[in-house]
């Protein structure tokens, strides 16, 4: 891998993600090994690749859950190691897990993450995202009780508090029914009338109907042809 | 582009300096000869006979070890600054050889005072300190062992040695002070001036077999690093 | 609001959530109490059934089963968020990652506090300790003593709780640390509860402030370092 040619700064400020020779190691094993990559605000990009090929990194080093080992990059012109925290305020991850306290009950959990925002915990916002995502009956109920299925809806609900600038969606497609995948593509349609970015990591590009600009792929942790 | 969160250290492997095989045969010869001052040429104590002469040994080794920490200390300090993997390194080596050191300050003192009190163990402050110091510091490789990420590793065995040597004087200090409150066994006398000689020496001894084994560690370190650095490029592709 | 405020309401936010899931599972605290308990049983019987001699290791015997009781809780307080992969959630957030240790620090407090409660009367009854007329002085041994150990309890799980062999690895970090705490808190207790003839207590008292204050600080100064990946 050889690092591209630098980017114009006007493009780093422009664009939504501007990465560059980002490379991640776990103990001795290499994710990502050397990955460039830019998105523009309003596109919605899959990223495709088998299992163990990095996708799942390379969504959470956006997302700046982890620090690269080499290379950097910027998302909306914000350095990813430097100004980290401004990058979070625009950045929202759905990851594999779905990140919820089990003992707490749905409307608990938003409220929980819409303090963590620093804004006032509004009963009224809560119940409309869930009602939103079909959890409307659920309010009260503990998330130890909910399916796989119900809790990634949560998860999901969770990111329409704060619709992100920079969406990332980690397979956001499985474990989920007919309903939860048009929710998905609905958020992804949303956010990209908004002129959000979206980076969906998937196994199955086609269930995101008509909504993807371009597809990357990744093969052990470079980018594939 | 270079790295963001880890400066590497280099993978070439160059050979080891020629001054540390010369520091090595001076602590060696420097060491003998202040062993041999404190033996033959110092007189025996008028109470404990020749077996003071442990004194030549544990207290040089007790100094020496607090020296190690210091490097821990500063090392630490200065990974977490500039991120520089030699620091951790230095740090890790200091650390292991400190460890050593302050089992055998703790070894020599029990054995030092059997006889001489009747007992294994006397609860002075220095000695409790010892004992303390070297249970945080085998932890601070404990940590070190449990941990797979070389970056984390060095995070956060960088921080677990700052709050350590942070810690040291604080338990001596109240160790102390509990001492004096309880009133026990009094502390080994305060050094004569006829011993002050072989003491400084073997100070110094022991601060060049240090500094040797330092040195000879960390390369031992930086060799094993060199080696993961090259796997490393070849996994990225040729380049670092 | 103020960038103070908000990150103490994130604090309180994180407080709150850790707190409210221990009222609903009782899990840790009722197995903690129990612990607490049977030590101190234990204890009664390996040093008994001498009564003076027992109400002589009282303030250590107490002090010790709260340490050993306690250090279950720290762990366990990271254990809730790494289940269902809540941490990494957590620290997405924007803002400062402090208010999350803040946050944890002040359920622990809470928790260890709650334990002492019930434990210290215990105690009482057991080794026959005269309560009541110390108990001022008591109230802030208890509080510096709880306040150092849950500050350090709390910044080391955030390790050990994330690498193997984490039963024994907190202690074996942890434990070393608090011995000024240690020391400082078990000869105040007992001075206290002797009636503190030589006014003991208040310079222990200031050695257990000190520490506290070194230890809050350098905890609040290096959690960035141990939670960034």
């Amino acid at each position: 891998m050889s690092p591209a040619a630098g980017r114009s700064p006007a493009r780093a400020a422009t664009s939504a993600v501007a990465v560059e020779g980002i490379a991640r190691r776990f103990g001795r094993r290499w994710a990502l090994r050397g990955v460039s990559l830019d998105v523009a605000p309003g596109e919605v990009v899959a990223l495709v690749g088998r299992n163990g090929s990095g996708k799942t990194t390379l969504l959470r080093l956006l997302a700046t859950a982890l620090r690269p080992t080499l290379g950097g990059g910027t998302v909306f012109g914000l350095d990813l190691v430097r100004e980290a925290d401004a990058v979070r305020e625009r950045t929202g991850l759905l990851g594999h897990a779905p990140g919820l306290y089990q003992d707490l009950t749905a409307a608990e959990n938003l409220r929980f993450a819409l303090r963590m925002t620093g804004e006032r915990a509004d009963g009224a916002i809560i119940a409309r995202v869930l009602e939103a995502v079909g959890l409307g009956s659920e309010t009260a109920t503990r998330v130890r009780g909910f399916s796989s299925g119900m809790q990634r809806r949560l998860a999901l609900a969770r990111l329409f508090l704060r619709p992100p600038r920079l969406l990332l969606l980690d397979e956001p497609f499985a474990s989920f029914d007919a309903d939860g995948i048009e929710l998905v593509n609905g958020f992804i349609a949303e956010r990209r009338a908004a002129g959000a970015a979206v980076i969906v990591a998937t196994h199955d590009p086609e269930k995101a109907i008509g909504l993807i600009d371009r597809t990357v792929r990744l093969e052990h942790g470079r980018l594939g042809p | 582009m270079s790295a963001t969160v880890l400066r590497p250290i280099d993978s070439v492997l160059e050979p080891p300096a020629r001054w540390v095989g010369w520091l090595g045969w001076w602590a060696l010869l420097f060491f003998v000869g202040a062993q041999a001052v404190g033996v033959l040429i110092s007189p025996p104590d008028r109470d404990m006979g020749h077996l003071q002469k442990i004194m030549y040994v544990h207290v040089p080794a007790a100094w020496t070890s607090f020296i190690a920490f210091g490097v821990v200390l500063i090392a630490s300090i200065i990974y977490l600054w500039g991120r520089s993997e030699r620091a951790d390194l230095v740090a890790a080596s200091a650390a292991e050889i400190g460890t050593v050191l302050t089992g055998l300050t703790l070894a020599l003192g029990s054995i030092w005072g059997k006889p001489t009190w009747g007992v294994w163990w006397t609860w002075d402050p220095r000695l409790t300190s010892t004992a303390i110091t070297f249970v945080i510091f085998v932890g601070y490789l404990a940590l070190r062992s449990f941990v797979d990420d070389a970056e984390r590793r060095a995070r956060w065995s960088a921080v677990v040695g700052i709050f350590g040597a942070l810690n040291v004087p604080i338990v001596y200090m109240s160790v102390k002070w509990w001492r004096t409150i309880h009133q026990m066994q009094s502390s080994p006398s305060t050094v004569d001036p006829e011993y002050a000689l072989g003491l400084r020496l073997n100070a110094f001894a022991f601060l060049f077999v240090f500094l040797y084994l330092l040195a000879r560690r960390y390369r031992a370190a930086k060799l094993e690093r060199a080696v993961e650095v090259r796997q490393d490029a070849r996994a990225l592709g040729g380049e670092v | 609001m103020t960038t103070l405020r908000r990150e103490l309401a994130r604090a309180g936010a994180v407080a709150w959530k850790d707190l409210t899931t221990e009222r609903r599972t009782k899990a840790t605290f009722n197995s903690v109490v129990f612990l607490a308990a049977l030590t101190l049983l234990l204890f009664g019987f390996a040093l008994g059934p001498d009564a003076e001699a027992l109400r002589g290791a009282a303030a250590g015997v107490l002090w010790l089963t709260v340490l050993f009781s306690g250090v279950l809780a720290f762990n366990q307080s990271y254990q809730l968020e790494l289940e269902g992969g809540a941490f990494e959630t957590l620290l997405l957030y924007p803002g400062d990652r402090r208010a999350i240790f803040v946050g944890k620090l002040a359920a622990n407090l809470v928790f260890v506090l709650l334990v002492l409660l019930l434990i210290v009367p215990m105690a009482a009854i057991l080794f026959n300790l005269p309560l009541l007329r110390p108990f001022p002085g008591l109230a802030g041994v208890f509080a510096l003593g709880t306040f150092g150990f849950v500050t350090l309890g709390t910044f080391y799980a955030a390790m050990a709780s994330r690498v193997r062999a984490r039963e024994v690895l907190l202690p074996l970090l942890l434990f070393p640390m608090l011995v000024p705490l240690l020391v400082g808190a078990v000869a105040a207790t007992r001075a206290l509860l002797a009636g503190d003839v030589m006014g003991d207590a208040g310079s222990w008292m200031r050695l257990l402030g000190a520490y506290d204050l070194i230890f809050f600080v350098a905890s609040l100064l290096a959690f960035e370092y141990i939670v960034e990946d």
